[in-house]
């Protein structure tokens, strides 16, 4: 005898719901819960057509020549080639984007947490204070234009001003344009950035642990702030770690609109150059999208590692 | 008897005065000193090249290029932002048209991506179906995709969907963003399961439950999605997609503008201020709200 469908099971009451089998139950279970569908549907479409798409056509759109104008053809693994083997630029990209990524990701994480700490040990208005002054300047796009003055070239740049006046340099140095410091500047002015959204979740994550858990602590011997931090306030506040970790993962890799306003783009002898300027060139301004896709993949799937890495990493010290 | 009772109740009083909430119990008066100046010293760095670009929005044109560099103004003027009015008069469009465009984006932005986060977060945070799990872990993943590196995939799509150079291109991406559905998921999830229950009990639909009892109990959370929209909004560059001079938002002019170099200062900083103020005023009213979300924003898997 065949299986009874689920809706003849049902009628019939000779078999319990989930015992029909595990298709017809789920499609049982979809038709029931319609209306989280419909709910769910009008973020879903935007979030399929403006995230999952873009991201998932990074691959097949990497074996192929696109220039938006002709159709795709299809050229196999040749753009990666390219890629790897004969785009010396590609590998400069990659050296400064980890030098980059070391900055903007674990050294800014840390410093945010630092931060984050220190602003916790305030009183209520300090605080509220502190963490606005932090976060302002990742609220903003349009300040450049004052890093531009401050590290002008000529002498009458700030910096080079401050710096000739206190006989550090005898010559003003050319900030924005030299090869030594193009990369450096543009570093330091990423991290003035970079307390987004992730030092607030560090920030607030101080708020939630528990007071009593320092009397506690007070009690059972801990003597200063530095026991504090280390025996209650990291191992309570992981989730919030995670959170940041994500964001600072996701900043640090795709680092580039700061130094391609700064510096321009691309920078001289791609001294400030990043795998995310490298695909703006070729998508933005060549556009090569197939090569750029293949670039755009290359990012993503280093992304993905490193949050595996990061996620199995942080996992160690938290609970 | 009575003269025992008094005696207790002074000394419980007693008690309640050493009491004091704000101490911190391994505290010292010196640490907190070097805190606040090494805090001080970092701030000044953070804030200055906002305060410098304000100060420099407010000089007349005689103290713009004295050098050394004032830090504070004699004789404040509102010239540079009428000024930028002029300047703008020479491109084809007025001013007020960037502006109107910008504001524009940003009201439909934020309006919508409320909407649609408020629904799509209740249904994760709340409901259980076939895909749910599957879904919530997608919008962990999709946390890491919020980025430049996206635009450029993207561009393939809306030139194929033809809404390049129009509202839509600058209004679509910034609707459904991961970020602030996982933080509305998360402040969500802390909702008691009761107020669900009792609700669909009385006979309330899933749309009545979600506007009716979980939004009004997540105003925070709402404001800061509002806010962090309004950010992205505000700062929204058109750049590669948008061409037409009408549809241009104002961070692309105020880059435009300042292109034109030295002899515009005044006026570039004026509209670089004038790009800066709304979302520093917003976030500042606001922060309670996203501090009492962020805490809520923590990954337990």
């Amino acid at each position: 005898m065949a299986k009874p469908t689920f809706e003849e099971a049902f009628q019939d009451h000779q078999v319990p719901a989930n015992k029909t089998g595990y298709w017809s139950y789920t499609w049982h279970m979809v038709k029931v819960n319609k209306g989280c569908y419909g709910l769910l549907a009008p973020f879903m479409i935007f979030f399929i057509i403006c995230t999952v798409i873009p991201v998932c056509m990074s691959l097949p759109m990497s074996f192929m020549n696109f220039n938006m104008i002709q159709s795709p053809k299809w050229v196999g693994l040749s753009n990666f080639y390219t890629l790897f083997l004969n785009d010396s630029v590609f590998l400069i990209a990659i050296r400064n984007t980890l030098i980059f990524a070391i900055f903007t990701g674990p050294f800014a994480y840390f410093l945010s947490f630092f931060v984050a700490w220190l602003i916790n040990e305030m009183n209520p208005f300090l605080k509220t204070f502190f963490t606005f002054v932090f976060y302002a300047p990742s609220m903003t796009t349009s300040v450049y234009v004052t890093w531009q003055l401050i590290l002008s070239g000529d002498q009458y740049g700030y910096l080079n001003a401050v710096l000739l006046d206190l006989g550090f340099v005898s010559k003003p140095i050319q900030w924005l344009t030299d090869t030594t410091y193009i990369l450096g500047v543009c570093i330091v002015v990423q991290l003035w950035m970079s307390m987004g959204a992730g030092f607030l979740a560090i920030r607030a994550g101080f708020q939630t642990i528990d007071k009593t858990m320092y009397e506690a602590g007070a009690i059972e011997g801990i003597k200063n702030r530095w026991q504090e931090l280390f025996k209650i306030t990291i191992p309570s506040m992981g989730p919030q770690l995670l959170f940041a970790a994500v964001n600072q993962i996701a900043g640090s890799f795709t680092v580039g609109a700061v130094g391609q306003m700064l510096v321009g783009l691309p920078s001289t002898d791609y001294a400030a150059h990043t795998i995310m300027n490298h695909a703006t060139d070729y998508g933005s301004v060549r556009y090569e999208m197939g090569y750029a896709s293949a670039i755009c993949f290359v990012l993503f799937l280093a992304m993905l590692l490193a949050n595996k890495g990061v996620n199995s990493l942080l996992g160690k010290f938290i609970d | 008897m009575a003269k025992f009772r008094r005696r207790r109740k002074v000394s419980i009083e007693q008690l309640k005065v050493k009491d004091n909430k704000n101490k911190h119990i391994n505290g010292s008066v010196g640490g907190d000193i070097c805190i606040f100046l090494f805090l001080a010293i970092l701030g000044i760095f953070m804030v200055f090249p906002i305060y410098y670009s304000v100060i420099q929005s407010l000089k007349p044109v005689e103290e713009l290029f004295v050098f050394p560099p004032k830090l504070y103004v004699l004789n404040p003027t509102t010239k540079n932002f009428s000024d930028m009015f002029k300047v703008a008069a020479e491109y084809t469009v007025p001013l007020s048209r960037y502006m109107f465009n910008s504001v524009f984006t940003t009201i439909v932005i934020c309006v919508c991506n409320v909407f649609v986060t408020c629904m799509a977060a209740f249904i994760l945070a709340k409901c259980k179906f076939p895909g749910d799990k599957f879904l919530n872990k997608v919008i962990v993943i999709a946390l890491l995709f919020q980025s430049q590196a996206t635009w450029i995939m993207q561009f393939l799509v809306y030139s194929k969907l033809h809404i390049i150079d129009t509202y839509w291109v600058l209004i679509l991406p910034c609707i459904a963003t991961p970020m602030n559905l996982y933080l509305m998921r998360q402040s969500m999830s802390t909702i008691h399961d009761a107020m669900v229950e009792a609700a669909k009990v009385d006979g309330a639909g899933l749309f009545r439950i979600c506007w009716q009892i979980i939004v009004p109990n997540s105003k925070p959370a709402i404001m800061t999605i509002l806010i962090f929209s309004f950010q992205q909004a505000w700062n929204l560059n058109g750049g590669s997609v948008i061409y037409s001079e009408e549809y241009k938002t104002l961070p692309t002019i105020v880059q435009q503008i300042s292109l034109a170099g030295l002899a515009r200062q005044g006026v570039t900083f004026a509209s670089a201020v004038l790009l800066l103020i709304p979302p520093l005023v917003v976030f500042l009213i606001a922060q309670g709200n996203v501090m009492e979300t962020m805490a809520n924003s923590g990954m337990k898997d």
